[in-house]
């Protein structure tokens, strides 16, 4: 046994299962598709360790999407297969299980959200259903980790059958009798829950709530991510790590090059860390202390949401308005998380089906959606000027949404898909769950960003003592000052933008520019290009020829959307 | 009364007749459950040609209007 692969239908709890079985520590989400990447794991049976891998989720092996092509090719070179089912759908699960069953391949099916049946009133006679199937059968809890170790002593009897391959029809006919033989349903009153996932999908309740999730969202949001600043991550860099970089900085000698590269530049003879620009001083505070707490707090909310079900609500609802602007309303899913970071956004472009869909998803997310690094720099900036200049930045982001997404629906050949989503039932977030994830997303930021973000700064530093950002300044100021009306100097957020959007954002700090001039290069540094990380995933998505298209259409615009606001405020 | 889905209001209920359209697009719906002889109830419908969505077999799917035009539904009495 040296590849085990977890197969099922989408939202039956494959990466729970798939996480207890590895102990890895991978994003479990309950929205269709979350893995359309694959993830691989290893286990450990006695003395063998296996490769466990979680195969995109897929409803039928004869592929009708891209994710469920890459799960019938990656059947071929696996040695045993767990099917996960999900018990409260049993009827439809099966016809998976029945696929597979002629494919000649062992297989284990393991009847998952065991506990969720009690709740519903479903009744299934495990034993039965294994005789009928002629596999072992084992009711699970991926969440809970009930009948785990039961699936695993139970992997050794995993059987082959290579039945002959049968018709549609005849496949639903011996379904039908199975369901009929092992699964007994009870009539139940409906829960709260219940009630509460009617009322979120019909039309005339369903959008004020929205309306209600999302302000409160973005209330929690901001309130967590103040909250940590202001209580926390602040007082720490001023009590303790000020007075160390005083002593270093006297250590060092102001002017010399070892000071304006680790301290930066003094103000006023102290250390101003939006200000300073040292890799020591704005280096660590700027990802540590202005944007780390508003990762910290979108992920959690995010998280939360993920985990209640409420994002594949939240696309049915949106999902008419979306097709205006050439998306259908599952395209929010990428959108949601590009606001996290655009890197996990471009990846989860994929899941979008046409290529079409995918060019116009990626060009909006790329120029409209700022990521969450971003979105703190610019609160921390340009908030202290009025909340009205957030506003204006935020305002004309989402206006060029629109206006974009219109054009390119008309100009694009094709339509966009119809919908066709699977909406899961509300399930009360795990607090452990909702944890691993959220650590899993800042240790993954703190990895990521941390070090760019220091190799940002210094970076910006060796630029300034080489001349070479005097030497762009010269060859740019045409553009800069004449069209946008920003100081030449400028320059130098717009080339560490291509690196890191929150840096770039910063170095206006230091610029003084007026609160207009900062409105201008914000809403700019939003729209001109993407950060590096995000361009490769895009060109691996799109294909280089479509990405050069995206790159030209947002260069553009952010030329014309800078000469607008230079105009009009 | 045979009509299709998009004219079932939220709250009826019925049974699917017939699934009209191409074999994938019938592929694809039959393996999500939505198939003939299968009960369904109408949950709700969205504004200007919105997604229709429905339950079948105790799982909620929205479906585009396009495509639930293709799903004829008999209405229970």
């Amino acid at each position: 046994m040296k590849k085990i692969l977890l197969m099922g239908n989408p939202n039956v709890g494959k990466s729970a299962i798939f996480s207890r079985l590895t102990g890895a520590r991978i994003v479990i989400s309950n929205y269709p598709g979350t893995t359309v990447e694959f993830t691989q794991g290893q286990m450990k049976i006695g003395r063998e360790r296996p490769f466990v891998i979680d195969v995109p989720g897929t409803y039928t092996l004869e592929p009708t999407s891209k994710a469920e092509e890459v799960a019938t090719q990656m059947l071929k070179d696996g040695d045993v297969v767990i099917n996960v089912v999900n018990a409260t759908n049993l009827e439809r699960n099966l016809y998976l299980t029945l696929q597979l069953l002629e494919k000649n391949r062992p297989v284990v099916v393991a009847l998952n959200m065991w506990d969720e049946t009690k709740h519903q009133g479903i009744d299934v006679d495990v034993k039965r259903l294994e005789e009928r199937l002629g596999v072992p059968v084992i009711p699970t809890c991926g969440l809970t980790g009930q009948g785990i170790k039961r699936l695993i002593v139970r992997l050794q009897e995993a059987k082959a059958l290579d039945l002959k391959p049968s018709s549609d029809s005849d496949k639903w006919e011996r379904i039908g009798k199975i369901i009929e033989e092992c699964q007994r349903i009870t009539h139940h009153h409906h829960t709260l829950l219940q009630r509460l996932e009617e009322l979120s999908i019909k039309p005339l309740s369903g959008i004020p709530i929205a309306i209600g999730v999302i302000y409160a969202a973005f209330w929690a949001i901001r309130f967590i991510g103040e909250g940590l600043i202001a209580y926390i991550l602040e007082p720490l860099f001023a009590k303790a790590w000020v007075p160390l970089m005083l002593k270093l900085s006297v250590l060092l000698g102001e002017g010399t090059f070892f000071h304006n590269v680790l301290i930066g530049s003094l103000i006023n003879g102290q250390i101003d860390f939006k200000m300073s620009f040292g890799v020591l001083t704005t280096g660590l505070f700027l990802p540590i202390a202005m944007v780390l707490p508003y990762i910290i707090s979108f992920y959690l909310i995010l998280g939360i949401m993920e985990d209640f079900g409420y994002l594949p609500r939240l696309a049915v609802l949106v999902d008419n308005f979306m097709h205006h602007i050439g998306l259908h309303g599952f395209a929010i899913v990428p959108m949601m998380l590009s606001l996290g970071c655009n890197v996990p956004g471009a990846l989860a472009v994929r899941l979008l089906e046409g290529r079409r869909e995918k060019f116009i998803a990626a060009t909006l997310i790329a120029i409209s959606v700022p990521c969450m690094a971003q979105i703190a720099m610019i609160i921390g900036l340009v908030g202290e000027r009025g909340g009205q200049y957030l506003g204006i930045i935020f305002g004309t982001l989402f206006i060029l949404m629109i206006i974009k997404g219109l054009i390119m629906n008309k100009v694009l050949k094709g339509t966009s898909p119809e919908i066709l989503l699977e909406i899961p039932p509300y399930r009360i977030p795990q607090l452990t769950a909702v944890l691993k994830k959220l650590s899993m997303r800042v240790s993954g930021f703190l990895k990521e960003a941390l070090p760019y973000v220091l190799l940002g700064v210094l970076f910006v530093n060796i630029l300034y003592v080489l001349k070479i950002i005097d030497f762009f300044s010269q060859v740019f100021a045409p553009l800069l000052t004449g069209l946008w009306g920003l100081p030449k100097e400028a320059i130098s957020a717009l080339i560490i933008g291509f690196l890191r959007k929150d840096v770039a954002v910063g170095m206006l700090g230091p610029l003084d520019l007026t609160t207009k001039q900062l409105v201008i290069g914000s809403t700019i540094l939003a729209i001109y290009f993407p950060c590096i990380a995000t361009f490769v995933m895009l060109v691996r998505e799109l294909g280089i020829k479509d990405m050069l298209k995206s790159a030209t259409i947002m260069m553009f615009v952010a030329l014309l959307v800078g000469i607008l606001l230079n105009i009009i405020l | 009364m045979s009509i299709d889905l998009t004219q079932v209001k939220p709250g009826e209920t019925g049974v699917i007749k017939e699934l009209r359209g191409g074999t994938e697009f019938v592929r694809k719906i039959q393996s999500m459950g939505i198939r003939p002889g299968r009960r369904i109830r109408k949950v709700s419908s969205h504004f200007w040609r919105g997604p229709q969505t429905i339950e079948v077999d105790k799982a909620r799917v929205a479906i585009g209007f396009g495509m639930a035009k293709k799903i004829i539904i008999e209405l229970d009495e």
